[in-house]
């Protein structure tokens, strides 16, 4: 595919350079994309919307040949075409930006971005002297002044390297641009210049397909926006003729109505009371009461020591000093089994890595937790595994076409409902959440917080950690604000208000400052 | 909604369907049909006999197979086991020989097994030194230490009753029992027990494993220690069908037994695997080594053949995997 990101594709109505009609994609037990149609123009920002498991990632890694659609048709330029590998996706002028940055730290920035296709000077020798020319013109046709070519990309932020993979994108002469969620690692200023490449892109003729679950950045950017919902097209807008109201309908349907839905509960004894206690660095000698039926919301900033205070709790990280009473009963928590053993929970932040046994089926990862309990004569009860494993993925509504399914192919928001029910399954009586419902649908949070309450009812004690605030003020009884090591606020949830809580979160003493 | 897609009736078929396209039914396959296609060339092969000895030689690899699986199934990695099978034979032979009741010598094999791998296993486990290096050592000390001791003289008129492989129960040979038993209770173990589900876990995800309450240091010295146990049995075995013991380490018997492991389906990852694979993997390359004789292929091919049983094996592996991943298993 030749060189063609001048002017004159975007002053004809021709065909766009890039649409999908109708794309259907199946995974086991899954069905993640139904009849989606999308298309980009030329010099236009198309915001693609929709939660986690909406079929986002999905779409993208179709346009980009990553995956093979099952049906449904690509056209370039009106033609159609079949990407069987990225690299057909590339060679027609689709490149990706992908959330993880793909860069070689230790090479310089115009290294990076001819990596691969280096200007040769014969005898297959790389032309250093035109290279650097060439990414010179890449970064004046951006006016990107703040670069140069032979910066070493690991001293680069994070800002400036995704810069470096536009320029790649650029160097292979893409005409589509798609960005995945580029602004999740950004500070407030590098979004800005973001911003200002991406505009220059589209005066340039390039179409940008932008991700993001940040409504007020598509309307400040984009021109379009679709959005997805369970993997199904729910409708396509100009962003001039929409407001932030109408695309969250669009994004939800009607489940909004069922985010938050703490009920009350009869609040009981205290189940668990912690008194001083220290682990360096990030806990500083923290006292709290959780009772039974009780929701804790345990707020901060990232780094005011939360998950690390979970973590001590549980006893991955034992407590240097302090006391901890289990229903009344004083307990030296030393290890992970101690905790489980005592009737404590707890479901971590981060599932991929600490919460499921991605090679294991969906059965056993469900049984991981409570085989002491299921075991007779040092052999696991089959039956009793079985039925249990099935009542978790009915009772979290697990999406899953067996309970043999193995764990790791589910997606994100049915792998933590696996986590979730898999400790529920040993009954316990203090359950810790660390960020129950970051990065899954709404569908599935919905789920999880009535599952929260439904527990709560019974007479568990929750303390949930969140970044999410309406999360927090929604689902607590009681939200406690740490910050840098410290428990600095108790609220009611009447008291509760975004604005008393984020108060305390950022502190007065010292402001946040600019991100470096 | 859509949402609630739960265990569709459809499940037990597809269940069926993979266990009929697993691992050990491929192997189970290829073992049948290599027979065929052998004896179609050579009937000879086929003779009861021969199929005997390829089953009755073997055995103890796939004993030792048995404890690999496990170990690599948690997530590690064994090469000292050929040379430990060779000390263990010496010291078992050089025991009944000196005079020691059978019993003795045939149960201290066993628990010097379990000692040595139980001490590496506490290496690996508690000093975190991985277990590549840890075994790397043992293979060198093991190797050098047997040749120091033994000056390489070979043990011969071991007493007749010293011989345990030629006993037989209930009319089936002994090697014979001993590798479908400690198969078979292995297999049980690890798929129905807490502990066996454990090994599983430490090797598929050991942070997950330990908030589950599992502890995977723990599991690691145990699957070690079994590991010792099982080298012993195959050490036994492989010493007591001999007239003469060379006291040398069984040259690339630790190859043998890993290839057993990987071609049976065991991930050089960790976290996936059986040992039924394992045992009918072992027999496949037995079969494959007789039956290069059988049609006239020179021996010096064995290794090559073996090799390239490896490569498949995980080329097949991966090729299955990415198919899974080209349709798709994620969002």
């Amino acid at each position: 595919m030749s060189a063609a990101w001048g002017t004159d594709a975007a002053a004809a109505p021709a065909a766009p350079p890039l649409e999908v009609r109708d794309i259907e994609k199946t995974f086991p037990g899954v069905r993640a994309l139904s009849g989606v149609s999308f298309d980009v123009r030329a010099g236009e920002v198309h915001a693609l919307l929709g939660e986690n498991g909406a079929g986002k990632s999905t779409l993208i890694k179709i346009i980009s040949g990553v995956y093979e659609p099952d049906g449904g048709s690509i056209l370039v330029d009106g033609r159609s075409v079949r990407f069987s590998s990225p690299d057909d996706a590339r060679r027609a002028g689709v490149a990706t930006i992908y959330q993880e940055l793909l860069l070689f730290p230790e090479l310089t920035v115009a290294e990076n971005i001819f990596l691969g296709h280096a200007p040769l000077a014969g005898a297959g020798r790389i032309d250093w002297r035109a290279m650097r020319a060439e990414a010179e013109r890449l970064l004046a046709a951006l006016e990107i002044d703040d670069l140069s070519p032979d910066q070493i990309v690991s001293a680069l932020t994070v800002g400036n390297r995704q810069r470096v993979e536009i320029l790649r994108a650029l160097s292979h002469d893409a005409r589509i641009l798609i960005m995945d969620e580029p602004t999740a690692a950004l500070t407030e200023s590098d979004v800005t210049r973001l911003f200002d490449v991406v505009r220059r892109l589209k005066r340039r003729g390039v179409g940008v397909v932008y991700i993001s679950h940040r409504l007020d950045e598509i309307f400040a950017i984009a021109d379009r926006v679709t959005v997805l919902r369970d993997g199904a097209f729910v409708g396509a807008r100009e962003v001039a003729a929409t407001n932030a109201a109408e695309l969250v309908q669009m994004m939800v349907g009607r489940r909004i109505d069922n985010l938050f839905p703490k009920t009350k509960a009869p609040i009981g004894a205290p189940v668990l009371e912690a008194r001083d206690l220290v682990r360096r660095p990030l806990t500083k000698g923290v006292s709290l009461v959780v009772r039974a039926g009780e929701i804790v919301g345990l707020a901060g900033l990232v780094g005011s020591g939360r998950s690390e205070l979970a973590q001590t709790l549980f006893g991955i990280t034992p407590s240097e000093s302090g006391d901890v009473r289990l229903n009344g009963e004083s307990v030296r928590i030393d290890s992970p089994e101690t905790a489980r053993a005592k009737g404590v929970a707890y479901v971590p932040e981060d599932r991929g890595v600490q919460g499921l046994v991605r090679p294991m089926s969906v059965l056993h990862n469900f049984s991981l937790a409570a085989l002491g309990g299921l075991s007779r004569a040092g052999f696991i009860d089959r039956a009793s595994e079985r039925r249990m494993a099935e009542q978790g993925v009915a009772r979290f509504s697990v999406k899953t076409s067996s309970v043999d399914e193995i764990a790791g192919r589910l997606s994100g928001g049915n792998q933590q409902k696996i986590v979730l029910g898999k400790w529920l399954a040993n009954n316990p009586k203090l359950l810790i959440l660390d960020e129950p419902t970051r990065g899954i649908d709404v569908g599935a949070k919905a789920e999880i917080h009535r599952l929260m309450s439904e527990l709560a009812a019974e007479g568990v004690a929750i303390l949930m950690i969140s970044s999410e605030l309406p999360e927090v003020l929604g689902m607590s009884d009681r939200v406690l604000v740490m910050r840098e090591g410290r428990l600095v606020a108790e609220f009611d949830r009447a008291q509760a208000t975004s604005e008393a809580v984020g108060a305390a979160m950022m502190g007065g003493t010292s402001s946040p400052g600019k991100a470096a | 909604m859509s949402a609630t897609a739960v265990a569709s009736p459809a499940s037990p078929l597809s269940g069926a369907w993979r266990r009929l396209a697993s691992q050990e039914a491929l192997l189970a396959v290829a073992i049948v049909g290599l027979a065929i296609v052998v004896g179609l060339i050579n009937p000879r092969f086929l003779a009861t006999r021969n199929l005997a000895d390829i089953l009755l030689g073997n055995a103890y690899i796939a004993v030792a197979a048995v404890g690999m699986s496990m170990v690599i199934i948690s997530g590690n990695i064994d090469i000292s086991v050929g040379a430990l099978i060779g000390v263990l034979a010496t010291v078992s032979g050089s025991l009944a020989v000196a005079g020691a009741p059978i019993l003795v010598s045939w149960l201290v094999p066993l628990v010097l097994g379990v000692a040595v791998m139980a001490a590496q296993g506490a290496i690996v486990a508690y000093l975190r030194i991985p277990a590549i290096v840890v075994t790397l050592g043992m293979l060198s000390i093991l190797k050098g230490g047997l040749i120091s001791v033994t000056g390489g003289k070979w043990i011969t008129d071991l007493p007749q009753n010293f011989h345990l492989a030629d006993l037989s129960l209930f009319g089936v040979p002994m090697p014979v029992v001993i590798m479908v038993l400690a198969t078979a209770l292995a297999a049980l173990w690890m798929r129905h027990s807490p502990r066996g589900r454990a090994i599983y876990a430490t090797g598929g995800n050991p942070e997950a494993a330990r908030l589950c309450g599992v502890n995977p240091q723990r599991t690691v010295l145990m699957v070690f220690a079994l590991h010792g146990l099982f080298a012993g049995l195959a050490s036994l075995v492989y010493a007591t069908q001999l007239r003469v013991i060379q006291s040398t380490t069984p040259q690339g018997l630790e190859l043998t037994i890993i290839t057993a492991a990987v071609v049976g389906g065991v991930s050089i990852l960790g976290g996936v695997g059986t040992v039924v694979g394992s045992t009918l993997a072992a027999v496949l390359i037995a079969e494959i080594t007789s039956a290069l004789v059988f049609i006239n292929v020179s021996p010096y091919w064995t290794d090559a053949v073996r090799g390239a049983l490896i490569l498949a094996t995980v080329i097949a592996d991966i090729l299955r995997r990415q198919r899974r991943a080209a349709r798709g298993w994620k969002r």
